[in-house]
């Protein structure tokens, strides 16, 4: 009645949900532990960079000047070449998957490159399409830088067209490293998961144990249950947050373009976005497991696949795009990705920032209407 | 003191009925009642009487869909928040956060309820004293026992002083003496702070105490008065009935109540029969139906004027959810299986040995050196208090939950070593509803006989044989069915591979009085066809029906033998009933451990 009342009742729930949350163990472990090996998981062990892959090189043609012409090979961290003789033994090593590509170099290749139009045969494993392209990259990066080379020294004239040399440059991530844009997504994922996992059991489990029913008839408000259950989850996502940013900075060495408050500030907002989604999604269903499984498939799930997180999201079918476009994570993951790369770009970052205070507020007062003091 | 709490008039509320086009359920229909401030009320009535949606009317949870309702003075539909300011009320299942601690529980609701500080510790004080839980304020609410649990929700509704207390069943499952507990705290705060309280409840003895009880059935009231002008209903109607040496009670009882045009009801009691005979019945008649034993009339009380109404009702409005006579008569389908008997397994021997059994749980003894023996075509009772070792002993018995030490035979096998030969000798109908509700009757039966081995004819002549017996409908969904008919299909189910043993934990919880005689009347009719019955309940009425009983505590066994011999056991204060028997012996116990603890 009073806004004392409000404040007291607050209080007190707020350290009720608190409580229950640090006594039991496996909300621990899913608020920080797991987040914790997902950075770690995402920083190191997963990465879209291919390293030390095998290249098995064919020398039908060993004159001085294909060695020269494949030296570029050796000594790069990105590839292993193994030299071989004849094809057929090339081939058995791709079949076995032993070697992701095979380079090969035909016996008329230095007698053809005089003539100025030497040809060079690159097979590669699509098996893993991903990885095929980054080796064809990598391979043809390094052919073509030897070949400048021995033009440069040998002062070989070669057609116009073989000695022009593409120049590349990336932006933004200018040593192409996925790491730096996986860690970004990775805040997405890991307060996405908070909400998935711990806040989504939170009103179902007061159902399932019929503790709702005594609480309902005291002085108690439907807002103040919601917003005490946000509570301690908040703090813990928070937590998550910092470790996330510290990994970036120091483990990573991920760069900030944008202001640190700013990327603080979103991040809360989308995280206040996924509690709500969770607590939501528990209210509708009343029970703990349809609840979770809810939360995976409509939260978590399309935080990965369909936020921008692995797949460009100018790539997928119209349908999929709108639908994604629905998704908070999408908005935070775009201004994330934003901040962290490209800097405060202001009309990104006002925009995506509406759109999720907008969600924060719509979650919000839905779930306090999922615990209107009813049992019909 | 005659101000109304409660004013209800023509109140109606219907639910959807789950299940796809299964209409509405009307759970109160057009119920008019005047409850009056400062007294204990008293709501009564079987099952789906529409009880609970009564009362979460009242504490604004529920809507009605029309009639008028006012708690207070207030209108409950237009201002819940406002009765919920003002009201407090102990759901059937009070949730206790069982995470948080008795005191963090009791500080939780007073925080909710405004509770000034300056109060508190005196309020808290006198609650932790009435429910004698002062030594376990740290515990964790869910290390509590049952009837612990229901004390420390009563207490967390009674934090501050309500002006109507609202009670939904509050001991339903609870024990003799914790049952005892809680109506002392709820009486002595009545008397002390003039407390408006609304109880509902299954127990007649509890409605007793009260100063206006409430009958309801159906949803209708079927009667309304002081205990007292109710009583009268069934006055020079009630007698007792002795049976001779060699007759049991329990057959004189099963012989009455098998003859509904003569008598109202027939109970085992103290080794007598407590019956209540019908008004026009004949004198030749009755004479010849209790064979020359006799009968002296006794005084009447609630339960036999509330049998009264309930068979009156029947008379008029055909039968309800659960027939008064089944006329389950022995019959020999429901014998053991017939065939090889097993080595070790022969007639004569005992059906269950138990020799020094125990169980612990780390450093918890739950079962401390059990020794019994259970007869064939027995009954037996396992009785004790909640958290006494009962559930403990009874897993280990089914084979459901393997002893720390000592010898256990059932059917003629160790359990220890040939759990599954034993098994399949053995019938469990659990104290939850086990079956799959979203199954029709026929889907459970079919599945469980399965289970049990039972396949083509054998298996359609079984569950033939079960739907006549227990009156099924087959097509019906098991979720859907009543509580007396969910209990009936779940003792079909336990009986579908012709059991030697039938195992039944708590069978009677949360069942009316109608349902509870019809399905103890099945289960003298299975013993009398040489099943051998292990039940345990909280309704120690219902021990005159068992052959031998046995009552434990804190995994002690304290006493064992027939109900006669119990009641002895127990001295003078208890040997009029076994109700007060159970509690004399359990204090007893109590008193002879604390004194050696102390020593």
């Amino acid at each position: 009645m009073t806004g004392g009342g409000f404040a007291r009742r607050l209080a007190a729930l707020t350290r009720k949900e608190t409580r229950q949350m640090l006594r039991d163990r496996s909300n621990l472990v899913v608020g920080l532990l797991l987040p914790l090996v997902l950075i770690l998981l995402f920083g190191y062990g997963l990465s879209f960079d291919v390293k030390h892959a095998r290249i098995a090189v064919v020398l039908e043609d060993s004159s001085p000047v294909t060695l020269n012409a494949v030296a570029g090979l050796v000594g790069s961290q990105y590839l292993d070449p193994v030299w071989l003789q004849s094809m057929p033994q090339a081939e058995a090593m791709i079949r076995a998957g032993e070697a992701d590509a095979i380079l090969r170099v035909p016996n008329e290749f230095t007698h053809d490159l005089a003539g100025g139009n030497g040809r060079l045969q690159l097979i590669l494993n699509g098996v893993d399409s991903t990885t095929a392209q980054t080796i064809e990259g990598y391979a043809s990066g390094a052919i073509a830088n030897a070949l400048e080379h021995l033009a440069d020294r040998r002062d070989v004239r070669f057609q116009d067209s073989a000695s022009v040399g593409i120049v590349q440059r990336i932006w933004f991530n200018e040593a192409a490293t996925s790491t730096w844009f996986l860690v970004p997504g990775l805040i997405v994922l890991v307060t996405t998961l908070i909400g998935a996992f711990l806040t989504s059991l939170l009103i179902a489990r007061e159902w399932e144990r019929g503790t709702l029913e005594a609480l309902f008839v005291t002085p108690v408000r439907p807002m103040e249950l919601t917003l005490a259950k946000l509570a301690p989850y908040l703090v813990i996502g928070m937590i998550d947050l910092a470790m996330c940013l510290l990994a970036a900075k120091f483990l990573f060495q991920v760069p900030m373009r944008g202001a640190l408050s700013i990327i603080v500030l979103a991040s809360l907002l989308y995280l206040l976005v996924s509690l709500a989604m969770g607590l939501w999604i528990s209210g509708i269903t009343r029970n703990q497991f349809a609840a979770s499984q809810v939360a995976l498939l409509v939260s978590f799930l399309p935080a990965i696949m369909l936020s921008g997180f692995v797949f460009d999201l100018r790539n997928v079918p119209v349908v999929i795009r709108w639908v994604s476009q629905l998704l908070p994570a999408t908005h935070f993951m775009s201004l994330i990705k934003t901040l962290f790369m490209a800097g405060n770009y202001w009309p990104a970052i006002l925009q995506s920032c509406a759109i999720l205070a907008a969600y924060a507020i719509v979650l919000i007062w839905a779930t306090q209407r999922t615990l209107a003091k009813r049992l019909d | 003191m005659t101000t109304p709490t409660v004013t209800v008039e023509d109140l109606r509320k219907t639910f959807d009925a789950a299940g796809a086009g299964a209409g509405r359920v009307t759970a109160l229909d057009g119920l008019t009642l005047v409850a009056r401030a400062g007294q204990l009320t008293a709501l009564v009535g079987p099952d789906g009487a529409g009880k609970t949606t009564l009362m979460r009317i009242f504490a604004g949870l529920l809507r009605p869909d029309s009639g008028k309702i006012c708690v207070l003075g207030i209108d409950v539909a237009l201002d819940p928040q406002a009765v919920q300011a003002r009201i407090g009320y102990m759901p059937q299942r009070f949730g206790l956060y069982e995470d948080l601690s008795v005191q963090e529980n009791l500080d939780l609701y007073a925080d909710l309820h405004g509770v000034p500080m300056a109060e508190r510790a005196s309020r808290f004080a006198r609650m932790l004293d009435l429910t004698d839980m002062a030594r376990f304020t740290g515990r964790p609410a869910g290390k509590l026992s049952g009837g612990m649990k229901q004390k420390l929700g009563l207490a967390c509704t009674l934090v501050r002083a309500p002006d109507l207390l609202l009670l939904d069943e509050p001991t339903v499952g609870v024990d003799p003496l914790s049952r005892r507990d809680l109506w002392a705290i709820v009486q002595q705060l009545v008397r002390d702070e003039g407390l408006s309280v609304i109880v509902s409840t299954a127990y007649l003895d509890e409605a007793e105490r009260c100063t206006q009880v409430f009958v309801m059935d159906r949803g209708r009231l079927l009667a309304e008065g002081t205990p007292n002008a109710l009583k009268t209903r069934a006055k020079g109607l009630t007698y007792t009935a002795m049976p001779p040496a060699d007759l049991p009670a329990r057959d004189l009882q099963a012989r009455l109540i098998d003859a509904p045009r003569l008598i109202v009801d027939a109970v085992p009691m103290a080794g007598n029969v407590r019956f209540i005979r019908q008004p026009d019945a004949e004198a030749a008649g009755l004479q010849d139906l209790l064979a020359g034993a006799p009968a002296e009339p006794r005084g009447e009380d609630l339960e036999d004027a509330f049998m009264m109404l309930l068979h009156q009702r029947e008379a008029v409005a055909g039968p309800g959810p659960i027939p008064p006579d089944t006329g389950l008569a022995p019959d020999t389908s429901l014998a053991p299986a017939t065939g090889p008997a097993p080595a070790g397994g022969q007639a004569g021997q005992p059906a269950i040995v138990v020799r020094d059994l125990v169980r612990k749980f780390g450093d918890f003894t739950a079962v401390a050196s059990t020794s019994f023996e259970v007869a064939r075509g027995e009954i037996f009772g396992l009785l004790g208090p909640n958290g006494a070792g009962k559930t403990t002993t009874f897993r280990m018995l089914c084979g459901l939950l393997p002893a720390t030490g000592g010898t256990l035979l059932v059917a003629g096998h160790d359990l220890r070593r040939a759990r599954a030969q034993a098994r399949g000798r053995i019938g469990y109908v659990a104290q939850k509803f086990a079956l799959y509700g979203a199954l029709s009757v026929r889907e459970n039966l079919e599945f469980f006989g399965g289970a049990y081995g039972l396949r083509g004819k054998m298996l359609r002549a079984r569950i033939g044989d079960a739907l006549e017996r227990f009156d099924l409908d087959p097509a019906a969904q098991s979720g859907q069915l009543p509580a007396g008919y969910r209990q009936r299909l779940a003792m079909a189910t336990g009986l579908l591979h012709q059991p030697e043993i039938l195992f039944l934990d708590e069978p009677t919880s949360g069942i009316d009085p109608l349902a509870r005689r019809a399905f103890w009347r099945t289960i003298t009719a299975l013993a009398h066809g040489g099943v051998t019955i292990v039940v345990t309940t909280h309704f120690m009425e219902e021990a005159e029906y068992c052959d031998r009983i046995a009552i434990q505590d804190a995994g002690r066994m304290l006493a064992i033998g027939t109900p006669r011999e119990v009641r002895a056991m127990a001295g003078p204060s208890g040997s009029h009933d076994m109700n007060s028997a159970f509690i004399a012996i359990v204090e007893q116990g109590r008193a002879r451990r604390d004194a050696k603890s102390a020593a």
